[in-house]
């Protein structure tokens, strides 16, 4: 058994959270510094968001003002002991968040917790002794343009693109493009919803592993830069920076098919203790 | 970066400098404007309906829907980029109808809204989303001046210098 400290635990996500709040993912900056567009908006836009991620580094300030409700996926081993994990990545939050903005709120009354807590947790039990939690911030603007279909498996593969194309076509120009679309294909409702968001952990410029997939995320990215929603919803070519798919079998009459959409305010980390 | 030959426009403004502005012309934004978003915006709507006072005057206004992040370090404000107007659209046509002139978000806006812009000659410019260190630097100066309680969604009035912005509904 490995014994592992809450503390320490507590500590490390706080740094984590603040670094991820500064900097986004730098992936992001870079294919924005290389835009190839004929379209003067689209390029004063790029150029725009660039600076941005410049001042928010040099400054050390948060690089969006909404700095998101606070998502942590969490790899635990059956062999690994944290006594209070959870406790300790609320108050991680509550401390990382102090001059960050509180964007959580009760969703009948509205009044607002005051620490960005609580925040959002998902568990995978593993093996061994790991312990390992990632961070993702996630902001309103992206995620109100998130959308559920359920097809049926006669709508197939066709279904899955149109889906993912109309989501985007929907909801792209309030979401902060340029994007990262996550999607999540198959178990029942919650599971293709978590899968989405988990399809944003994926760096940028890589592909699902089976090929059957990859090839559906290069028709749907190439489909989604064809709408010309472009940087800053200001027309142009570079909607979407990357289609990541997830998948997972689901039942003989269901395909549920979950988009997530992530703004360019890609903000994520990982820590393993 | 410096944009080269770009418009200017001061705020407040009136129907007579709005009638120069061109869809997706980029515009440096000077003067005076004033944050508001969701719970403001419900709390103007319902001032105006039963004949309260409104936090600042609406006649020619400016409003940016932003919440930013709080100030700290000596900073005027936190950082401060523009939130999705279209949350904003179920208030929008009673405030145009009652003054307001510029708003300044991100994302598009309904049928409705678009119509009552013209209408009341109005004009909504967008804001690059995500952009909330940059324009953090063209603030300079913010003063508090309603509902506190409302945190980041309090009503802040900013004195903002060559603010980036592209003419969208004119």
């Amino acid at each position: 058994m490995k014994h592992i400290d809450a503390a320490i635990v507590q500590n490390e996500l706080s740094r984590l959270i603040t670094d991820c709040l500064i900097t986004p993912d730098k992936a992001v900056t870079t294919a924005l510094e290389n835009i190839k567009t004929e379209s003067y908006l689209e390029r004063t836009a790029a150029a725009l968001i660039v600076e941005n991620n410049k001042i928010a580094e040099s400054k050390r300030m948060y690089c969006c003002q909404d700095t998101g409700q606070a998502v942590f996926f969490v790899k635990l081993g059956d062999q690994t002991v944290c006594e209070g994990l959870e406790d300790a990545i609320h108050n991680a939050v509550k401390s990382a968040y102090k001059n960050a903005r509180k964007s959580v709120a009760d969703p009948i009354t509205r009044k607002n917790t005051g620490d960005n807590t609580p925040a959002i947790i998902e568990y995978f039990l593993t093996r061994g002794e790991e312990l390992e939690i990632t961070f993702l911030a996630k902001g309103a603007g992206s995620e109100n343009m998130s959308r559920l279909y359920m097809l049926t498996p006669a709508d197939g593969e066709k279904g899955i693109v149109d889906s993912v194309v109309d989501a985007v076509k929907r909801g792209g120009k309030n979401a902060c493009p340029p994007l990262v679309v996550g999607v999540g294909i198959g178990g029942v409702t919650e599971t293709a919803c978590m899968l989405s968001k988990r399809a944003l952990l994926r760096p940028v410029g890589t592909n699902n592993s089976r090929a059957d997939v990859a090839l559906l995320e290069k028709e749907i990215l190439a489909k989604v830069n064809e709408l010309n929603i472009g940087v800053a919803a200001l027309g142009g070519n570079l909607t979407a920076l990357a289609v990541n798919i997830e998948t997972a079998p689901t039942h003989i009459g269901m395909l549920p098919v979950a988009v997530n959409l992530q703004c360019h305010s890609l903000r994520h980390g990982s820590v393993k203790f | 970066m410096k944009i080269e030959n770009c418009k200017k426009l001061f705020l407040p403004t009136d129907e007579a400098h709005i009638k120069d502005l061109k869809k997706d012309e980029v515009v440096l934004l000077s003067g005076t404007v004033y944050t508001a978003r969701d719970q403001a915006h419900k709390r103007m709507a319902a001032a105006i309906e039963s004949g309260n006072e409104l936090p600042f005057p609406l006649q020619n206004a400016a409003i940016y829907y932003c919440g930013p992040t709080p100030a700290f370090g000596g900073m005027v404000i936190g950082s401060c980029g523009p939130t999705t107007s279209t949350r904003m659209d179920s208030y929008t046509p009673l405030l145009l109808e009652h003054g307001l002139k510029v708003m300044i978000g991100k994302g598009v806006r309904s049928d409705v809204v678009a119509q009552a812009i013209k209408k009341y000659g109005g004009v909504y410019f967008s804001a690059i989303g995500g952009a909330a260190a940059l324009y953090q630097s063209t603030v300079k100066k913010c003063e508090l001046i309603a509902y506190p309680d409302l945190g980041c969604e309090a009503v802040y009035k900013l004195t903002v210098e060559d603010f980036p912005a592209v003419v969208t509904v004119v």
